[in-house]
C-alpha cells in the first residue's frame, strides 16, 4: 500500500506544478506581461494550496474514498482548464481574469488538500520522519520532471490545451488506479466507479476534439474570419470577413476592404472617364473583382467593356459567389461586360481592339513577372490600343511610401511618349494611394462628375493633383524590360515601410 | 575529377534506388540532331556519282552560316542577285539555327549577340535593316529595341548552393581577392580606351581592324591563364570568370586560350554587358540575313570536290535528297565553310593554305534542349535570370528560351544549357580529320582527343543523363520537371583561338584570297563570333563586287 501511493504522490505533485505552469503560460500568452501573469498564477496558485492544507482537518470519513472523489475533481477541473480559458477569452463570454484565477483558487485548493490526505492515509503504516521525507521528496520529484518536460516537449507538441487534459487524465487514472488497489476497503464501490468512469471518458472525448477545438478558437483570436480561402494556378485567394467588413487579399497582400474600396475605385475611374464624354469603348486590365467596371458601368455612353484578367478563379468568384457579387454591385454579369482571362500583355500583343479608356489595376510591381507590366514596352503596346483622344489609367503605387517607384512609373509612361498627370488619394487600409492618368495629350480635369460619388466630387479634383512636399516629384529613370529598376526601387521602399 | 566523383555518387545513388521498392525513373524522350556528321563525313571516303547536270552562276557561295548567309545578304543588297549559295544542311544558319516545340522556339547554338561596337559596322547595318537598332546606327550608344534587349534579371550564379546576383563571384570572396576584380575590370576598362598611333584599338571587333602594335600581339603567344598569373592576378573568383568567358566564347578553357584572345573578350566592346537575345537565339538575325537569298539556296547540298581556277570555278556538288551529283559552274567563288575542309575538297589546294590549317583545333559543343512543364525553382537566392551559370560545373549553364516572352504568367518553358568540350577536339588536327577508319592514329592526335572523341559521339541517353545531373545540383526536381531532352551535337562548333594562332600570319592567305576565291568564314578570323563572320562575309561580297565591277556602297 506504500509504494502505490508515493507513486501517486509523483503523479498528483506533476499534475499539481502543470496546471500551475499551463495556467501561468495561457495567461502570458493571451495577456502578454509574462512575469506580472507568472508571478500572479503562481502567488495565487501556493496560497490556494495553502486554503487546501487547511482545510484538510476538516475532511472525513473514508479518507481513500475522499482522496479518489478529489483526484477525479481535480482531473476534471484541471484538465478541461486550458480549453475553457481559451474559449472563454475568444469567444468574450464572461469576465477572463475572474475565471482565471477563480479556476486558480479552485484547482489549488483541492491540490492543497491532496498531500495531506496521503500523509494521514500513510501514518497508519509508517514512522512520522519517514513519511514526511518520502513523501515530501516524492513531490517534489514530481515538480520537477514535469517543470522540465513542460516547455521542452509538452508546450511545444502537444499545445497548452492538450497537455491540460493530459493531465487531467493522469490524475483520473490515479483514482481509478487507487479504486482497484483499494478495493477492500471502500464500501460500497458502484458511485465511486460510475464517476471514475464519467470523468475519464470526458477527458479523453476531449482530447480527441482539442484539434478542431484550437483551430475555432484561434480562427476567432484573429479578429477576422475566414470566408474563403483557395489556390489558383496563378494565386493564393483569401476572403476575410469581420463583422461588416470584407477584405480580399491576394498572395496574403490586401486588395481592398469593403469600408473604403470605393475611395480606392472612385479615384481610379472618375477622374479619367468623367472627362471622356464620348467614351464607349472601356478596357480594364487586372480588376477581377469587378469594383472598377461597378464604377464604369454608372456612365450610360459606355457601350463596352473588357475585362481582362489572368485568373479565371477571381472573376467566378466575383460574379458567383452572392455576397462578394454584392460588393461589386453583380457589376460582372453585366450584358456590356466581355470577360477575357488572359495574360495582360499577351492578349495586348494579338489582339486589334481599340479602345476610349484603359484601366491598368495590376498588383505592385514586387518581381520581374509584374514589373514588366510597368514597363516603356507595356506602354507603348498599349498606346497602340488607344483612341487618339482616349486615356488610361495606371494604379501605381503609394506617393508616400514608395515615393520613387510611384515617380519611376511616372518616368516610364513619359518615357513611353504619354502626357501624364499624376494624381494621389486617402485610401485608409492602404494609406496615401497614387494614380497616374495619361493621354497623348494634356489631361482637362472635367468640371462635373456626371454620376453619382461618395468620395470623388469635382470640386475636390484639383486637391488629388497637388502634390504635398513629402510627395512631390523626385528625379526617377524609366523602367525598361532590360532594367527593370522598378522592381528593384520598390523593393528597397516597401522593405523600409515593413523594417520601421 | 571531382565531376567524375559526382557522376559516380548520383549513378550509385540511382543503382540503389533501382535495388530499392522502385526502379529510377525512365529519361525524358528526345532526340540527337547535330552537324550531318554521316553525310560530312563521307568526305574521307569520296565515293559520290558524277556530276549529271551543270549550273552556271555568277557567284558560288559554299556554306550557309553566318559568313555565307552575310556574303549572300550583302550581294543582293548591291543588286547582284546571280548566285547560288550551296548548304550542306537542310537548312541554313549554321550555328545560329534553332529548334521549336509547342512550348517555344530554342536556340541549338549561339544564343545572343552582345551590343556590337561602332566598328562593326554590318553588324550594326544588319540590326538597323531589322529595325531592332533604332535611330542612328553610327552613334556610341545607339536606340535598341526593348523586346530584343535581355530582359532583367539577365544573369545569376550558383555558388555554395546559393543563386548570386550576376556572373563574378561575390559571395564570401575576401577583400583582397575582390580588389583584383577591381583592378583587372579597371584595366581591361583602360584597354578599350587605348588606341594606337594608327588610331586603331587595341582590341577591335572586327578584329582585322586592330591595333598591330608588337606590345598587344605579343599577348598572342602566351596563354590567357599565364597572362594573369604574369600581371599577379591568383584570386580564384577572377580566374574562374575569365576561364568561363573563354569557354562561353571560345569553347577552351583559359589554360589553352591565346591571351590576346581572352582579354579580346573583355576589351572589344563597350556595351555595358548588355546582349541582344530572342527565344530562339540568334536564328532570328540568321533569318534576317537569309531573306536577302531567298530562292538562291540550295539546302543539302554538299560540295565535294573544288577546281578552283581565275576565270571561273567549279564545284561538283552531291545532292543527298536526291542522290545525284551537280556542277555549278561560277565567274566567282565565296569559300564560307570551315577551313578544315578544304584539303578534302580542293582539287589542288594551295600549300600556304594547308600551312595556314596546320595545327588549328576546333571546339566540340553539345547543347541540350529541356523542355520543362514549368520553370525550375529556386531555392536561395536571387530568381531566376536569362542566363543561369553553376560554378562547379564543367558546363556553361542554361539558358531560358521564354525569357523574352512579353507575359506574366508562369507555364512551362524551354532550357538551354551549354558545354563546351573545352578538354577535347573533334578534330585536332588536319590529319587527324584525314584518318581513315581502321588506319593507326597519327602522332597528331593525342590520346586525350581521342577519349573526348568518344564522349563527344556519347548517344541521346548518356547526355540526357549526365545533363540531368549537372542541372540536379541547384535544382534537384529537375527530373520531375522534365517533359524532353533534345541534344544537339557540334562536332566543329568553334575554331580554337590557341597561343599563336591569331597572329602568326597562318591567316592571311585566307584574309588576301585570290583572283577568283574569296573565303567568308569566322575561321578566317580565327574567332568564332557572330560579328567575325558577318564581317568577312560581306568582305568577301564587296571584293566579288569590285571584281565583278558592280557599285555598292561599302558596309564596313
Amino acid at each position: 500500500m506504500q509504494r502505490p501511493l508515493l507513486v501517486s504522490v509523483f503523479i498528483v505533485a506533476s499534475c499539481g506544478l502543470a496546471y500551475e505552469l499551463i495556467a501561468g503560460a495561457l495567461a502570458s500568452y493571451l495577456l502578454g506581461d509574462s512575469v506580472m501573469q507568472f508571478s500572479t498564477v503562481i502567488g495565487a496558485y501556493l496560497f490556494a494550496m495553502g486554503i487546501g492544507s487547511w482545510l484538510s482537518k476538516h475532511v472525513g470519513g473514508n479518507l481513500l474514498v475522499r482522496f479518489i472523489q478529489i483526484e477525479l475533481l481535480v482531473g476534471l477541473l484541471g484538465g478541461l482548464s486550458a480549453g475553457l480559458l481559451f474559449l472563454l477569452f475568444t469567444l468574450h463570454a464572461g469576465p477572463f481574469r475572474f475565471t482565471l484565477y477563480g479556476l486558480v483558487l479552485l484547482i489549488g485548493i483541492l491540490v492543497g488538500l491532496e498531500i495531506p490526505l496521503i500523509m494521514r492515509i500513510l501514518k497508519r503504516e509508517v514512522a512520522f520522519k519517514d513519511l514526511v521525507a518520502q513523501v515530501l521528496s516524492f513531490d517534489y520529484i514530481g515538480a520537477l520532471a514535469v517543470s522540465v518536460l513542460f516547455p521542452l516537449l509538452l508546450a511545444p507538441h502537444l499545445g497548452l490545451v492538450r497537455s491540460a487534459l493530459l493531465f487531467g487524465l493522469l490524475n483520473a487514472a490515479v483514482a481509478a488506479w487507487a479504486l482497484w488497489l483499494f478495493r477492500a476497503q471502500i464500501g460500497p464501490l458502484m458511485l465511486l466507479r460510475t464517476q471514475c468512469l464519467a470523468v475519464i471518458a470526458l477527458l479523453v472525448l476531449a482530447f480527441g476534439f482539442a484539434g478542431t477545438f484550437v483551430s475555432l478558437a484561434e480562427a476567432n483570436l484573429y479578429s477576422e474570419d475566414i470566408v474563403h480561402a483557395e489556390s489558383s494556378p496563378y494565386q493564393r485567394i483569401v476572403v476575410t470577413r469581420w463583422r461588416d467588413e470584407l477584405r480580399l487579399y491576394l498572395n496574403h497582400n490586401l486588395q481592398f476592404s469593403s469600408r473604403d474600396e470605393y475611395r480606392y475605385h472612385e479615384a481610379l475611374v472618375h477622374p479619367g472617364l468623367a472627362a471622356l464624354p464620348g467614351a464607349k469603348r472601356v478596357l480594364v486590365l487586372g480588376g477581377g473583382d469587378g469594383m472598377a467596371v461597378r464604377e464604369i458601368l454608372k456612365y450610360p455612353q459606355v457601350e463596352s467593356i473588357t475585362l481582362v484578367d489572368l485568373d479565371p478563379r477571381m472573376t467566378q468568384l466575383f460574379s458567383q459567389s452572392p455576397m462578394l457579387a454584392e460588393l461589386n454591385g453583380g457589376a460582372l454579369a453585366s450584358p456590356k461586360l466581355k470577360i477575357i482571362n488572359a495574360d495582360a500583355l499577351q492578349w495586348l500583343e494579338q489582339t486589334q481592339e481599340m479602345f476610349d479608356f484603359v484601366v491598368a489595376d495590376f498588383p505592385d510591381p514586387s518581381n520581374y513577372s509584374l514589373g514588366k507590366l510597368y514597363s516603356t514596352a507595356f506602354y507603348r503596346l498599349l498606346k497602340q490600343h488607344v483612341a487618339e483622344t482616349g486615356l488610361i489609367v495606371v494604379q501605381a503605387t503609394s506617393p508616400m511610401y514608395a515615393r520613387e517607384s510611384f515617380w519611376t512609373v511616372v518616368a516610364t509612361l513619359e518615357a513611353a511618349d504619354w502626357q501624364t498627370a499624376p494624381y494621389h488619394a486617402l485610401v485608409p487600409s492602404f494609406g496615401e494611394w497614387g494614380y497616374i492618368l495619361a493621354g497623348r495629350r494634356e489631361y482637362r480635369p472635367p468640371a462635373a462628375i456626371p454620376v453619382p460619388t461618395r468620395f470623388v466630387t469635382a470640386d475636390a479634383l484639383p486637391a488629388l493633383f497637388h502634390f504635398p512636399a513629402d510627395m512631390a516629384r523626385i528625379p526617377t529613370e524609366p523602367n525598361r524590360l532590360d532594367n527593370q529598376n522598378l522592381v528593384r526601387v520598390f523593393e528597397r521602399e516597401w522593405g523600409r515601410v515593413q523594417v520601421h | 575529377m571531382r565531376r567524375r566523383e559526382f557522376l559516380t555518387a548520383a549513378s550509385a545513388a540511382a543503382t540503389l534506388a533501382a535495388c530499392g521498392s522502385k526502379a529510377a525513373p525512365p529519361l525524358p524522350p528526345g532526340t540527337l540532331s547535330g552537324a550531318n556528321d554521316a553525310l560530312g563525313h563521307r568526305l574521307r571516303k569520296p565515293d559520290f556519282p558524277a556530276p549529271t547536270e551543270t549550273r552556271r552562276t555568277t557567284v558560288a557561295i559554299v556554306g550557309g552560316g553566318i559568313g555565307g548567309l552575310s556574303a549572300a545578304w550583302k550581294l543582293a543588297r548591291s543588286g547582284c542577285d546571280d548566285f547560288l549559295l550551296l548548304e550542306m544542311e537542310a537548312e541554313a544558319g549554321g550555328n545560329s539555327r534553332a529548334g521549336r516545340n509547342e512550348v517555344s522556339a530554342h536556340p541549338l547554338g549561339a544564343h545572343y549577340l552582345p551590343l556590337p561596337p561602332r566598328e562593326a559596322r554590318a553588324t550594326r547595318q544588319l540590326l538597323a535593316e531589322l529595325g531592332v537598332l533604332q535611330g542612328d546606327a553610327d552613334a556610341a550608344h545607339p536606340v535598341y529595341d526593348e523586346k530584343y534587349l535581355c530582359h532583367a534579371p539577365q544573369e545569376r550564379l550558383y555558388t555554395n548552393g546559393y543563386w548570386q546576383d550576376g556572373l563574378w563571384p561575390t559571395l564570401g570572396v575576401p577583400q583582397a581577392e575582390r580588389a583584383q576584380y577591381t583592378r583587372f575590370q579597371e584595366y581591361v576598362a583602360g584597354l578599350r580606351q587605348q588606341r594606337d598611333s594608327a588610331g586603331r584599338r587595341a582590341f577591335a571587333l572586327p578584329l582585322a581592324l586592330s591595333s598591330r602594335d608588337p606590345k598587344f600581339l605579343a599577348l598572342d603567344l602566351l596563354t590567357m591563364r599565364d597572362w594573369l598569373l604574369r600581371e599577379g592576378y591568383t584570386a580564384p573568383g577572377l580566374h574562374w570568370l575569365v576561364d568561363y568567358a573563354c569557354r562561353d566564347d571560345y569553347g577552351t578553357a583559359a589554360a589553352q586560350t591565346s591571351a590576346w584572345a581572352g582579354l579580346h573578350y573583355f576589351a572589344c566592346r563597350d556595351g555595358e554587358g548588355q546582349v541582344l537575345t530572342a527565344p530562339e537565339g540568334n536564328a532570328w538575325l540568321a533569318r534576317g540575313l537569309a531573306r536577302a537569298s531567298s530562292g538562291r539556296v540550295q539546302s543539302n547540298a554538299l560540295v565535294f570536290r573544288v577546281e578552283q581556277g581565275r576565270k571561273e570555278s567549279i564545284c561538283d556538288v552531291y545532292l543527298a535528297a536526291e542522290n545525284r551529283s551537280i556542277r555549278v559552274v561560277s565567274r566567282e567563288l565565296i569559300w564560307a565553310a570551315p577551313l578544315f575542309l578544304i584539303p578534302h575538297v580542293f582539287a589542288a589546294p594551295r600549300p600556304e593554305w594547308l600551312a595556314g590549317i596546320r595545327g588549328a583545333e576546333y571546339a566540340p559543343w553539345i547543347v541540350a534542349n529541356l523542355t520543362l512543364s514549368s520553370a525550375p525553382q529556386t531555392r536561395a537566392g536571387h530568381p531566376l535570370a536569362w542566363d543561369n551559370v553553376l560554378h562547379d560545373s564543367a558546363a556553361l549553364g542554361y539558358v531560358v528560351a521564354t525569357h523574352q516572352q512579353l507575359r506574366y504568367a508562369p507555364g512551362p518553358t524551354v532550357i538551354t544549357w551549354y558545354r563546351a568540350l573545352q578538354e577535347e577536339s573533334a578534330s585536332r588536327t588536319l590529319s587527324a580529320f584525314a584518318l581513315r577508319d581502321g588506319d593507326s592514329p597519327s602522332g597528331a592526335v593525342n590520346s586525350a582527343s581521342r577519349a573526348g572523341k568518344r564522349r563527344l559521339l556519347m548517344g541521346r541517353d548518356a547526355w540526357a543523363a549526365e545533363v540531368l545531373a549537372d542541372l540536379s545540383v541547384p535544382h534537384p526536381e529537375i527530373r520531375e520537371l522534365t517533359t524532353q531532352i533534345d541534344i544537339h551535337r557540334h562536332a566543329h562548333a568553334m575554331i580554337r583561338p590557341l597561343p599563336g594562332r591569331l597572329w602568326n600570319g597562318a591567316r592571311s592567305s585566307f584574309e588576301l584570297g585570290r583572283p577568283g576565291i574569296q573565303f567568308a568564314h569566322a575561321d578566317v578570323s580565327g574567332l568564332s563570333l557572330f560579328e567575325e563572320a558577318n564581317h568577312r562575309g560581306v568582305l568577301a561580297a564587296e571584293r566579288t563586287l569590285t571584281r565583278l565591277g558592280v557599285s555598292y556602297a561599302s558596309s564596313l
